[in-house]
């Protein structure tokens, strides 16, 4: 996993409530067997009409969007357990996704891939909206040292959680399975004690 | 202070405690499938590792296999090659499969079960999110993502944060033909997608004590759409009378020995839960999805609603232009293009059985396309059996082999563009069925009636 630490960027507005992992990234397309390439059918139905052309009134068709944050309405990545739907955001080049409240899978394969959930009020997501619909150049900063957020525009620096150890994990580029080995022991010692039946 | 069923049989499996609060969680079973799996073993092929529990693995192929002609090689490549890539590795790694063909082949969340290998106090996961399915059994049963699948092929364990706690109880009995599956599109209507995030569930409650294991099954499957980790339910004698003599479950003084442990596993009177609500059941009526989330469900005699709680106008009205519906509208009575009897969530034998009495000497309406995909192989040979299929084809129902299917619309089994499709299934987003499906989740009793009559119907006007 690659290192996070701090990314400065402008952000890709997705105003949408419950943005479900079949939006993220449709069945068909997961039945690729390693975890690149997903980026190109990343909202996919909502990307490309049935020609596959794309849909100009999609916000990843307009040019004046860009950048490594994604912000998006509540219950971002609802659904399904598919971890493709991470790896589509990041194949993608997101780093960051923000709305106001996580689906709980989503939540923790983003942070497997080394792609940041931050969760935010209700209040301070309108007011990212309303920066970028203001000026679509709008700048973030996420400093994943400091925990905060800083929205160029007002100034406004936000503070967010993370638990202490997903943290030193994206901070260091550690995944939970090198943790895991490394207790080996104390795991078998445990099934020597234990009983299932 | 008393312990709730989740604590008891999560605390039984901390192997440690770690800094900032979280756990390592020993799983008993890892049960896997070719979507989400290849990746996993090739993490592990990159770092040398083999698979740390093999016993306490399980494979199948379920999510993308044809529903037809299983005995020929699949025709589709990309399916094809994701199936002959859980061949190899299962191969490779010295991991069971019950792969096409196989008499135990099936849908990853119903084989469990009907096996034995899903039972009271174990730890589950699956690479898939309806791994809540397994609660039903007093177990703690909850989907991972694929790194988390390495992790578990590589050590047996996860690293978790305990959830919160919520308790649902459902006293009375419920009115006539309206079945659990009501029951999960009802509270979901009532708490919306996001109403249990962060909570694992405990359902209760008289109404819930009197449904079957497979009623209760479609409950827990369907606890992921609420938002929660899962869902789980008291084991009783029903639950021990399910267990006993299936191909995995222990014999003899071990079962006896097993039985005494399983009793314990029940909330103490005084344990506390994070969040506690009650319903009645008689209030609970057949329910209908009208939206593109499972908690934009109605009672069918109601009308499709201005707003909710739960979306924004903006999602609210871009879900009904979607669907082709508008707000003041009924279901009932309207008219539907397709029927889809299957999924994880009811594609067992007792609700082929609903079905099948249901159907039984009547016809399928001539403007729908019905079908009948059987959970498991298991279930499509009693189905057989018990002339099950027979019926249904006879009333001109399709009756397909096991999988996914229609479910997730990764095989060829889709929804046309437009089309309405009253389903069985767990998730009426927009194209899971295929691109541009319009799909109305229901009980099997709902969407059997619907195929008969070619439009929704209230199935309380049925004698039950
Ligand atoms: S039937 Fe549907 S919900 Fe169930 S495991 Fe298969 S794809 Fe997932």
């Amino acid at each position: 996993m690659k290192k996070f630490t701090k990314v400065t960027s402008s952000a890709v507005p997705l105003p949408i409530e419950n943005v479900d992992t079949d939006q993220i990234i449709p069945a068909r397309f997961l039945k690729s067997i390693t975890r690149e390439g997903f980026g190109e059918n990343l909202f996919r139905d909502w990307r490309y009409d049935q020609s596959h052309e794309p849909k100009s009134d999609f916000v990843l068709n307009n040019d004046i969007y860009k950048g490594s944050i994604l912000v998006a309405g509540a219950n971002f990545g609802c659904g399904s357990s598919r971890e493709h739907a991470a790896w589509a955001l990041v194949d993608y080049g997101f780093q960051v996704v923000i709305s106001s409240y996580f689906a709980d899978i989503f939540k923790s394969n983003a942070l497997n891939n080394g792609l940041l959930p931050i969760r935010v009020s209700e209040d301070h997501l309108e007011e990212i909206f309303k920066a970028i619909e203001s000026d679509p150049n709008a700048s973030f900063t996420v400093d994943l040292e400091n925990q905060s957020l800083l929205i160029a525009q007002t100034e406004n620096l936000i503070q967010f959680e993370i638990d202490a150890y997903k943290k030193m994990c994206l901070l260091n580029g550690y995944d939970d399975i090198d943790f895991l080995i490394s207790k080996r022991d104390e795991i078998e010692k445990f099934e020597s004690t234990y009983k299932v039946y | 202070m008393g312990l709730t069923l989740f604590d008891k049989i999560w605390d039984a499996h901390v192997v440690a405690q770690i800094e900032g609060g979280r756990e390592i969680l020993y799983i008993d079973k890892h049960l896997i499938h070719e979507v989400t799996s290849p990746q996993a073993f090739t993490g592990l092929q990159s770092r040398n590792l083999p698979v740390f529990r093999t016993d306490k693995t399980i494979a199948t192929a379920d999510h993308n296999v044809p529903t037809i002609n299983q005995h020929l090689p699949i025709e589709e490549p990309l399916s094809a090659k994701q199936v002959a890539m859980l061949v190899e590795n299962c191969k490779d790694f010295g991991v069971e499969l019950y792969g096409l063909g196989h008499p135990n082949q099936g849908i990853v969340h119903v084989i469990g079960p009907e096996l034995g290998i899903t039972k009271p106090g174990m730890t589950i996961v699956c690479g898939d999110s309806h791994t809540s399915t397994h609660g039903a059994f007093g177990s703690i049963a909850f989907g991972i993502g694929t790194s988390q699948v390495e992790q578990v092929l590589a050590t047996q364990c996860l690293l978790q944060m305990k959830p919160k706690k919520m308790r649902i109880t459902i006293d009375g009995d419920l009115p006539p033909n309206v079945l659990s599956k009501d029951i999960i599109l009802y509270l979901l209507s009532k708490l919306g997608t996001g109403g249990a995030t962060g909570y694992f569930i405990e359902y209760a409650g008289s109404t819930i004590r009197a449904l079957s294991m497979e009623a209760r099954m479609t409950i827990c499957n369907m606890s992921i759409e609420m938002g929660a980790r899962g869902g789980l339910i008291a084991p009783d004698e029903k639950t021990f009378d399910y267990v006993k003599g299936r191909a995995f479950s222990p014999q003899g003084a071990l079962l006896y020995e097993a039985i005494t442990y399983w009793k314990s596993l029940f909330s103490d009177e005084d344990a506390i839960f994070d969040k506690e609500i009650k319903y009645s059941a008689s209030e609970i009526a057949p329910m209908l999805t009208y939206g593109t989330n499972p908690g934009m469900g109605i009672k069918v005699d109601q009308q499709v609603p201005i707003q909710t709680d739960h979306e924004s106008p903006e999602s609210f009205s871009k879900a009904l232009n979607y669907m082709g519906l508008k707000s003041g509208q009924s279901l009932e009575g309207m008219s539907i293009d397709q029927v889809f009897i299957g999924s994880c969530t009811n594609s067992r034998i007792e609700d082929l059985r609903i079905v099948a009495d249901f159907i039984k000497g009547k016809k399928v309406a001539a403007n729908v396309k019905a079908q009948i995909v059987p959970g498991s192989k298991q279930v499509e040979k009693q189905a057989i059996e018990e002339g099950i299929a027979e019926i249904a084809e006879a009333a001109g129902f399709e009756f397909r082999q096991p999988g996914c299917s229609a479910c997730l619309g990764m095989n060829e089994d889709k929804v046309p563009r437009g089309k309405y499709c009253v389903s069985t299934s767990n998730r009426n987003f927009e194209g899971r069925q295929g691109p541009g499906a319009r799909t109305l989740l229901a009980s099997p009793l709902t969407a059997a009636s619907a195929a008969i009559e070619g439009k929704i119907v209230d199935v309380r006007k049925y004698p039950s």
